[in-house]
């Protein structure tokens, strides 16, 4: 192939020159051109080797189409058409599936087995013993680009929600046409294509338009558009359609900038996507130096490269002549190889008709054809037309459904589809569209030329996938006539390319095979994306805590300052210790000063969920397992939620504000779950006028005094309200202030110490904090990180939901069976807890293990187990298991098979092999009394 | 991503709103008259209709709690309603 620059190209600025290296070959070019237009003008007609056979494989097309001339581009693009990337000063672009280089690759070898390498070859020869032993190899052998791990985004891809009342995809006559009319009616207008410049064919094929030059008319166009309001998206390809209408496009970005993502909800949508050359089938059609016809011209036209000088244009359609005519007139020597007998040649041409290539000849590129008159024709470059597939694929994502027209021999957009409007080419109008066609349009003529079976040579099929028309024939032979089918078995439109070239030739030589009429065969089903898109595009800016952002305390800051290490619970960042040392040095010793003094306890993430109105009360008993409307004024009640099926999903204390006002305190992590429950109840059940349900979690932050010198330093810093036990006993609220700002204190302990939960507006948190460090230094007052409290809460055998509890755990399970036999009323999940399966003897119960062989802490998620005929069998885990610095001694906490009715006894648990011996007691370890709540 | 009615912000992405179950499933009520089969019934058994179906769904971002019309071959979200006191809907179409 010898491809060489004219002096023509509208595309490329001559006076702007730029060179970058292809598999560490410079290759010089100018600003406007593609890597594929810079190689192609450098003589480069191996771009890459194919996926299978490692034949070396040249240009095709021009664009999205383009199935061979997959590149990496160093900094971290991997498989890109090189067709679609703008060529760019010191870029460095290497082949794909080739080693050491396109040119020399070592793998070529492989092509000389081809005859023994069939569809399939792969899966029915490596099978013993096992595929997957030979697959590392194979796959390396056979693939693609190679992704760099270390290439680091440099920013994440923004992605852009939008909405408009009409989108057009595709900026060529019909899209333009199609924008115009919408904008001129005043319609709010987006209008995208994958190319950088409005105009599709029109940037390449002569056409007068409303008595412009096409591409002049299609510039006006869009800026006629711009100036209107429209959108204008250029470099952006729409990938997917989705429900109502959502349209999914990736602008790719520019100078390594990473891609956009556009999610562009439209009223209505237009398709105006164009369509796409076949190949035409004959021996050797993927050596380079055989090209689309139409690719060569937009090479000539946009960029000033002629593909060759002894040029052979082959066609069964009219289309083509174009392509010839240009080359012609350009100087290069050119013939026409026309399918069909019965056309008139347009003067100046040498035109061959009824006549067709039936092989090429050459070794790394073209050098021949062979017709089937028998001549043999010199040429470097072989431009092929097959005739052209309308892009149906948004359209068929849409749930169309494609009619077969045997006038253009292509498949077209059948049905209506709502708020859908497929035009020019894609609909299968090819010429311009009729209201801008100034008559000088060439017309189709398109006679078949489809792959024949038995042919002598290699014809190609899928140039991508290295499917050539005898693994087509031997699929069809094992039977696999379902087109779906036969893309499995023969890989035939797979790959990034998804057939775009390739599958109307495969689907006419099934037809032929079988018997059928090619829409009779059918097509495969289209699914998005239409191009590959980058995953990095797909993702956006959601990573790492963009993706799940943690919630972040109020008093962050201060934690900082106290030498906080921070741990995500439940999706917030707390403090799970303070201060350097080793961590369970530094736990103990919270945990043992919490019971020794005065330690304070960030708990803001605990949910506080105002319900009011009349109807809270009776509200509250259909929401708890507890009865909550006989709870006093200013008390507090601890309580379960369960769901319908009777399961716990939630606990915590409820306090009683007024006579119409309570705070559901839930856990941390639970807090939007059994806000959600709540609302759900309140709207589906009761009077909505009568019950009013605010979240009030964020807004205000709790910070929890807690130990024996606690009453102290509460008084010390005072509030304003009475603290002592009369005034305010274990499990009752009073209303205090604190710099002006009221405050609520409630006597609520998950330590089994007195404690006191200050709940104060976020944004005076950070003064109170304050205050009670100050004021609790006298007290040696300790700060108390979430770990500490664990085992704190572990020692009193308090519950953690989703801890120690799991999907079956029942409020009876945890000794918790009075509530219900003296509520009269229905709750939530009532009826559940009077099934076989609630009153099961063998349920699973919470307890107490004491480890008693002396090994130490018991393993969190050990089982219990019990030996019978059948081996071990689980009698229920350990749930939560620490060392207790209040005993001295290893303490945990479990679900186990009748726990209950088993106090006392020793069982045995089982861990990763490791064997231990525990009795079950009660859950609460340390003061079972309680007296030091009020202590 | 499709968009759905919710009666009281008009039509809003499809994420932004939880499937509350099916529309018409009464909770039998009197804990100690309701047979264990009513009650499975009530937890378990659902028609997952082909075609057009009526559900409850949450606007999570608002709170409103309502009634949709769907179809579950095309998933053409087609209408709700609010829900109003003692069971129903207000019969507006949102
Ligand atoms: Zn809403």
């Amino acid at each position: 192939m010898t491809a060489w620059r004219t002096d023509g190209g509208t595309a490329i600025d001559r006076g702007r020159p730029l060179a970058f290296t292809f598999d560490g070959r410079r290759i010089e070019g100018f600003s406007g051109d593609t890597v594929a237009s810079a190689l192609l003008a450098g003589g480069v007609s191996i771009l890459g080797r194919s996926f299978k056979y490692h034949r070396p494989r040249g240009l095709w097309g021009a664009g999205v189409e383009e199935p061979n001339a997959l590149v990496d581009i160093a900094g971290g693009m991997p498989n890109t058409r090189a067709t679609q990337v703008p060529a760019e000063d010191g870029l460095a672009v290497r082949s794909v599936n080739a080693a050491p280089s396109a040119e020399k690759d070592r793998h070529a070898f492989l092509d000389a087995f081809s005859r023994f390498i069939p569809a399939a070859f792969y899966y029915k020869t490596f099978m013993f013993p096992d595929w997957h032993r030979f697959e590392p190899r194979i796959r390396a052998m056979a693939g693609l680009g190679t992704l760099d791990e270390n290439v680091k985004a440099p920013a994440f891809a923004e992605q852009v929600n939008h909405h408009c009342d009409v989108l057009v995809v595709g900026a060529g006559p019909a899209g333009l046409l199609a924008a115009r009319k919408a904008v001129r009616a005043g319609r709010r207008v987006v209008l995208s294509d994958d190319g950088r410049q409005a105009g599709g064919s029109l940037l390449f094929r002569a056409a007068t338009v409303e008595g412009k030059p096409g591409a002049e008319w299609a510039a006006d166009v869009a800026a006629e558009l711009t100036r209107a309001g429209a959108l204008v998206l250029a470099g952006t390809t729409a990938f997917g359609i989705y429900d109502h209408r959502l349209v999914g496009l990736n602008e790719k970005g520019e100078g390594g900038a990473p891609d956009r993502l556009w999610r562009v909800r439209a009223q209505s949508i237009v398709l105006a996507t164009g369509a796409i050359e076949r190949p035409l089938p004959f021996g050797n059609n993927d050596l380079p130096g055989v090209m689309s016809a139409e690719a060569a011209l937009v090479y000539l036209r946009r960029f000033g490269v002629a593909a060759g000088r002894k040029v052979v244009v082959a066609t069964n359609n009219g289309l083509a002549y174009e392509t010839a005519e240009a080359l012609a007139a350009a100087g290069a020597d050119v013939t026409v190889v026309d399918h069909r007998a019965d056309v008139a040649a347009p003067a100046g041409l040498r035109v061959l008709r009824g006549t067709s290539i039936v092989s090429a000849g050459g070794r790394n590129a073209v050098s021949s054809v062979r017709l089937s008159d028998g001549q043999v024709l010199e040429a470097d470059a072989v431009l092929a037309s097959g005739g052209f597939t309308p892009t149906v694929h948004l359209y068929c994502q849409a749930q169309g459904r494609l009619d077969w027209r045997d006038d253009i021999l292509a498949f077209v957009p059948g049905r209506a589809v709502a708020g859908v409007e497929v035009a020019g080419a894609a609909a299968g109008d090819f010429g311009l569209p009729a209201e801008l066609a100034d008559g000088t349009g060439r017309s189709l003529g398109i006679v078949a030329a489809w792959p024949k079976p038995r042919a002598r040579q290699r014809v190609w099929i899928d140039l991508q996938n290295d499917v050539t028309a005898k693994d087509v024939e031997l699929a069809v032979r094992e039977n696999f006539v379902s087109v779906e089918h036969l893309k499995r078995y023969t890989t035939l439109g797979m790959a990034t390319d998804q057939g775009k070239t390739s599958n109307v030739n495969g689907l006419a030589l099934v037809a032929e095979l079988t018997g059928r009429r090619i829409p009779e065969v059918g097509t495969t089903t289209y699914r998005p994306p239409f191009t590959p898109v980058p995953f990095a595009a797909f993702a956006g800016a959601r990573s790492g805590t963009r993706m799940n952002p943690l919630r972040r305390l109020p008093l962050e800051g201060e934690h900082r300052a106290a030498g906080a290490v921070f741990r995500d619970y439940g999706g917030w960042l707390r403090p799970a210790f303070y201060g350097a040392g080793a961590p369970d040095e530094r736990i103990q010793a919270e945990a043992a000063a919490a019971r020794a003094g005065v330690a304070l306890f960030d708990g803001s993430p605990l949910g506080k969920i105002e319900v009011i109105g009349p109807d809270a009360a009776p509200f509250l008993d259909f929401i708890y397992y507890n009865t909550m409307s006989t709870l006093a004024l200013g008390r507090c009640r601890y309580g379960f939620i369960l769901t319908e099926a009777g399961i716990v999903y939630d606990d915590g204390v409820l306090v009683r504000l007024d006579e119409d006002r309570f705070v559901v305190s839930c856990s941390s992590s639970h807090v939007a779950g059994v806000h959600a429950l709540l609302e759900e109840w309140r709207q589906d059940r009761f009077d909505r006028r009568r019950v009013f349900i605010h979240n009030a979690t964020a807004e205000m932050a709790t910070l929890t005094v807690t130990g024996p010198k606690s009453r102290a330093l509460m008084e010390a810093v005072g509030f304003g309200a009475a603290l002592d036990d009369a005034a305010l006993p274990h499990m009752a609220v009073t209303a205090g202030v604190f710099e002006g700002v009221p405050v609520r204190i409630a006597r609520v302990s998950f330590t089994g110490e007195r404690s006191y939960e200050i709940s104060v507006p976020a944004d005076h948190a950070g003064a109170l904090w304050a205050r009670l460090g100050h004021a609790g230094a006298a007290f040696g007052a300790t700060l108390l990180g979430l770990e500490a409290l664990m085992i704190l809460r572990a020692e009193k055998g308090y519950v953690v939901i989703g801890k120690d509890t799991d999907g079956t755990s029942r409020p009876m399970d945890f000794g918790l069976a009075a509530p219900l036999a003296r509520k009269t009323v229905e709750f939530v999940g009532r009826r559940s807890l009077v099934t076989e399966d609630a009153s099961r003897l063998d349920r699973r119960q919470f307890v107490g293990l004491e480890a008693v062989d002396g090994k130490g802490v018991l393993p969190t998620g050990a089982h219990g187990i019990e030996r019978g005929e059948g081996g071990l069998r689980s009698t229920g885990y350990v749930t939560s298991s620490y060392f207790s610095p209040a005993l001295q001694k290893p303490i945990a906490l479990g679900l186990i098979e009748r726990g209950l009715s088993r106090m006392g006894d020793v069982i045995e648990l089982q861990h990763l092999r490791e064997l231990r011996h525990a009795r079950i007691v009660a859950p609460c370890a340390f003061d079972p009394e309680g007296g030091r709540l009020h202590a | 991503m499709q968009l759905f009615p919710c009666p009281f912000c008009g039509p809003r992405s499809e994420s932004e709103f939880h499937f509350g179950g099916e529309a018409g499933n009464r909770r039998p009520e009197g804990f100690r008259a309701v047979t264990d089969g009513e009650w499975a019934a009530y937890l378990h058994e659902r028609d997952n209709r082909r075609g057009p179906a009526s559900e409850i769904w949450m606007h999570m971002t608002c709170g409103e709690v309502f009634r949709m019309e769907r179809d579950t071959v095309h998933h053409g979200a087609v209408r709700s309603f609010a829900l109003i006191e003692g069971g129903g809907d207000d019969g507006l179409a949102h």
